[in-house]
Parts: C-alpha cells; sequence; structure tokens
C-alpha cells in the first residue's frame, strides 16, 4: 500500500471518529432522556402518561423501521437547516443522530426495565421526588446495562457511518467503497476492514471493561 | 397512631374488577407491634402499602399520626413518607451502593448534611451489629445480613413507624429469629411503632401485641394477640392449636370432653391434679401444649374425664367458676 493511500485510510478514520463520536454524544444525551421517558411513563410507572407513552412508542417505531438510506435523503432538509449543507462529513451527522435517538431510546428503556421494581418502590416509600428515583436509584442500578447498551449503539453508528458515503460524508466505508470496491482495490479494502474491526473491539471491551466496573451483582 | 377506616382497594374496572381490600378497619396503638397475619392473596401487602400511599385506597381513610394521609400535598407526602420506615421481604437494597451507602440514602433525600449522615450511619450499623461491613455492597452479604441494613435503612430518618412487608419470609429459621429478636429491640428501645404482615403464625406469637386476621381483604378477625389465641373458636386458636385427625377419632368410653384455654396465672395451677383429688374423676389426657406468646404463657388442654356422672358434673362447674369455659361436644 503506497504511502498516499495510508495517508487517506488515516484521513478516512478520522473522519469515521469524528462523526461517530459527535454522533454518539448528542445520541446519548437524546436517548437517554427518551428512554426514561418511555419507561416511567408507561402504566404503572413513576409519572404514568399513556397517551404519551404510546405516542412515543409509535414514534420510536416509525424511526427504527425507516431504512437508513432513506431516511438520510428524507432528512434533507433538516440536515440543511442544521448544518447549512447536506453534503459532507458534518451533514452526515444529522442522519446519523436521527437514525441512533430511537434506537438508544429502546436500549436505554430495556436496561431500565430490569431494574428491580422493588427498588424504586423503597426508594418512594422513603420519600424520595421522581426526579431522585430516576437519578438516584433507576439509572445508578442500570449503569452496566446503560453502558454496555452505549457500546452497542457506537459499534452500530460505525456500520451506519459507512453508508454516510452516499451525501459524501467520508469516512471508511467510503473508502472501502469508492476504493476498494469500484476500483477493484483489495489493500484498500482490507485496510478499511482492519481498521473498523480495531474500532468495534476496541469499543466493544472498552464497554464491557467498564460496564463490569459498575457490576455489583457478585461478590 | 396508625388507623384505618373502612379501607377498600379494587384494581381495573367493571368485569375485570379485583377487590383486594373490603372495608378494613383497624388501629394501632402507639408503641405496639401490631401483626396482619393472612395468606398469600389475602390483600396484606395491599393493606400494608396504603398506609404510606404506595397504593391509594379507592375507599375509606388513612391516618398516620393523627395526619390525613389521603389529603396531603405531594410534597406534604413525600414528608411524611420520611417518617414511616419501611422493610422488604426481598431487602430491596440497592446493589450499586455499599451498605453504608443504602443506609445513608433517606438521609440524603431528608437532606441532612454530609458529616450528621456518616455519624448517624455509624451509629446505626452498630445497632444492627454490622459496623465491619460499611463498605460491603448487597451482593456479599448472607440474606439476615440484608434484612439487617433493610432495617437500618429504615430507621435511618428516625421514622416512629416502622411497616414491615413479610420481612421474614426470606429467612432460615434462626436467621427469622434474630431478626425479629432485633425489631422487639428497636421497638422497646426506641418506642417504635411497627406494623407488620405475615403468612408465618410464629411471627405473630413471638413478636405481636395486636393481630388482625385477613381473609379474601376483610379483617375478620382483630384484638390482642394473647387473647385471641387463648380464645377457643377464633382463628388464631384455631391455627394454633389445630385439633390433630388422630384426636378426632378417640373416644374413652363414658368420658366428656374437655378442651381448656389457659392464659397466664390459669396456666400455673395444677389443674389436672386438683380435678383429681377433689371430685375424684380421672382425666385422659389428648393433647396439650404450652407456649409464649410475647411474654405471656398460653396453652391448651384437650382431655376426656370419666367418673361417676355428679363428680364430673361438680369438676366441670369448678372449671366454669375458674373462668375457664371446659366442655366441648366430641368431634
Amino acid at each position: 500500500m503506497s504511502s498516499e493511500l495510508l495517508r487517506s485510510l488515516w484521513v478516512a478514520t478520522v473522519e469515521t471518529l469524528y462523526m461517530t463520536s459527535v454522533a454518539a454524544v448528542l445520541v446519548l444525551l437524546a436517548g437517554l432522556p427518551l428512554g426514561v421517558l418511555l419507561v416511567v411513563t408507561d402504566k404503572g410507572g413513576l409519572w404514568e402518561r399513556p397517551a404519551l407513552n404510546r405516542v412515543l412508542g409509535t414514534l420510536v417505531n416509525v424511526g427504527r423501521s425507516v431504512p437508513f438510506i432513506i431516511l438520510m435523503v428524507a432528512i434533507v432538509p433538516l440536515t440543511r437547516l442544521l448544518v447549512g449543507t447536506t453534503i459532507g462529513t458534518t451533514a452526515a451527522i444529522v442522519p446519523l443522530v436521527v437514525a441512533a435517538i430511537p434506537f438508544m431510546g429502546r436500549v436505554v428503556e430495556q436496561g431500565l426495565r430490569e431494574v428491580d421494581p422493588g427498588l424504586v418502590e423503597a426508594a418512594v416509600a422513603m420519600g424520595a421526588t421522581r426526579r431522585r428515583v430516576i437519578l438516584g436509584v433507576l439509572i445508578p442500578e442500570a449503569l452496566p446495562s446503560l453502558v454496555r447498551g452505549t457500546a452497542l449503539m457506537v459499534i452500530s453508528l460505525l456500520g451506519y457511518s459507512a453508508m454516510a458515503g452516499a451525501v459524501g460524508g467520508g469516512g471508511l466505508g467510503d473508502l472501502a467503497v469508492k476504493y476498494g470496491y469500484m476500483r477493484f482495490r483489495t489493500d484498500v479494502m482490507l485496510g478499511c476492514l482492519v481498521v473498523l474491526l480495531v474500532l468495534v473491539q476496541l469499543v466493544q471491551w472498552l464497554g464491557d471493561g467498564l460496564a463490569s466496573r459498575f457490576e455489583r451483582t457478585s461478590s | 397512631m396508625i388507623e384505618l377506616r373502612g379501607v377498600s382497594k379494587v384494581y381495573g374496572r367493571g368485569e375485570q374488577a379485583v377487590t383486594a381490600l373490603r372495608n378494613v378497619s383497624l388501629r394501632v396503638e402507639y408503641g405496639e407491634i401490631f401483626g396482619v397475619l393472612g395468606q398469600s392473596g389475602a390483600g396484606k401487602s395491599t393493606l400494608i402499602r396504603c398506609v404510606n400511599l404506595l397504593e391509594r385506597p379507592t375507599g375509606g381513610e388513612v391516618r398516620v399520626d393523627g395526619k390525613d394521609m389521603l389529603s396531603l400535598s405531594p410534597a406534604a407526602l413525600r414528608e411524611a413518607r420520611q417518617g414511616i420506615g419501611m422493610i422488604f421481604q426481598h431487602f430491596n437494597l440497592f446493589n450499586s451502593r455499599t451498605v453504608a451507602g443504602n443506609v445513608a440514602w433517606p438521609l440524603e433525600v431528608a437532606g441532612w448534611p454530609r458529616e450528621r449522615i456518616q455519624e448517624r450511619v455509624e451509629e446505626l450499623l452498630a445497632l444492627v451489629g454490622l459496623a465491619d461491613k460499611a463498605r460491603a455492597y448487597p451482593a456479599q452479604l448472607s440474606g439476615g445480613q440484608k434484612q439487617r441494613v433493610g432495617i437500618a435503612r429504615a430507621l435511618a430518618p428516625r421514622p416512629r413507624i416502622l411497616l414491615s412487608d413479610e420481612a421474614t419470609s426470606a429467612l432460615d429459621p434462626e436467621t427469622t429469629r434474630s431478626v425479629l429478636g432485633l425489631l422487639r429491640d428497636i421497638n422497646q428501645k426506641l418506642g417504635l411503632t411497627i406494623l407488620l404482615i405475615t403468612h408465618q403464625m410464629e411471627v405473630v406469637k413471638s413478636i405481636c401485641d395486636s393481630v388482625a386476621v385477613l381473609e379474601q381483604g376483610r379483617v375478620v378477625e382483630q384484638g390482642k394477640a394473647v387473647d385471641l389465641i387463648a380464645r377457643p373458636g377464633t382463628r388464631l386458636h384455631e391455627l394454633c392449636y389445630p385439633t390433630p385427625a388422630p384426636v378426632a377419632g378417640i373416644a374413652v368410653p363414658g368420658g366428656r370432653r374437655v378442651e381448656l384455654s389457659l392464659v397466664g396465672e390459669n396456666s400455673t395451677q395444677p389443674i389436672l391434679t386438683t380435678l383429681a383429688r377433689r371430685f375424684g374423676v380421672d382425666a385422659w389426657l389428648l393433647e396439650g401444649s404450652m407456649e409464649r406468646v410475647g411474654e405471656t404463657r398460653v396453652g391448651r388442654l384437650l382431655f376426656e374425664l370419666t367418673g361417676p356422672p355428679e363428680a364430673v358434673d361438680g369438676a366441670l362447674g369448678f372449671l366454669r367458676e375458674q373462668g375457664l369455659t371446659p366442655e366441648v361436644p366430641r368431634v
């Protein structure tokens, strides 16, 4: 592999890291409250709001059923509104975030539902406010699964970001398609795959490590 | 102290409606240990949750320490809850927090300053005998230790009332005894009023001053534990002294069956030998047991009397004079 290709591999890696990390932070910021809402507004929840719960649940399902490539095109107006352009790495972040928020919402919801309802009951019985029950019991108790879910989300974003090439988003996926696939450069293809593999492994390893640090269920 | 008046609770609506409590009234006095005994599904756990409004009754009135709980604002209700500790069958400790962190939690909720929290936590862990476990996590503790942490956590903000939701049901007999001992201890030392629900007669016998028996959402019996256990015909008496099947079939020819319930002073008299000596009757013992209910000795004797009819009548009359209502038909 020539030094020029190594350079473009490096640039693509940076672009992928940029897209994924910015998107991941935004997804986390929106997905966490979404997941909390899905749980607490449900029947028997801390803040029962059945109508709101149904609306949120439906929105999430709609978001999750639209294929990413379609979503990317469909929200072009929103992208233009937010970043002023519809092409480039930054523009690719918008559809990534929009696609991953519903996914993250469900992941958070699932994690929170694993928390023993008895703990929430105990906290309420002690006179805690709703806010304190959520921030002081529900989330800390679900932390290991929330961390694992976040790793899952980041890995999904790495995969989705490969498709961002369609809007000139750059990144490893784009490089792999344009050079590796269209120009039959097996070395580029392999290079991209190896970097992606390393990134995925790294995120998974980090997620597992952090999660088990928070795990207190075994002695 | 705790007063429920005509409390009912219905889950669901229309045809699917399930009634958990029907017109339940009970009164727990200051400083007593009050047990609600019932089988699973009788509505015990709904009942205890109606006291701190984890469940809202669909009818009736709940008063705790004079306060009408149902009329409190959300903020006032939270404050009232801080004065009512609660412990649970499955302990419900926060797994992500250490033992000390669990005990500190309600104090953080109540807004105590940090130094005072630390002091109070140490004091409580010493009280429940877990001073050396402050930094352990719940997963590292045995069941009995977990319940002790639960008790320490419930007592942290100095509540005047403790609600106990089947607190010993998940523990082995020996641990149960030690946890019950601890409850009796804090009841006496701190003057804490305890309302507990249980399906274990053992719990009622060993620590309850008063009892209510709950069946299908109704209170069918209520009173002092000793009185109810000692009075033939009550459900508690029947639960304590079921007539064993072999005895039901036995009959001494010409005998008259007598059942005596002995409480307190009565239980320390030589009744059988007195009957024999004074009336010349014979007593055929079928069954007998004596035990302690709280601080009081309570027992039951089942026997048949034989002898000349007037002597037996005399003996029965004597027992009646003693305030005992002796004769029962053979089963």
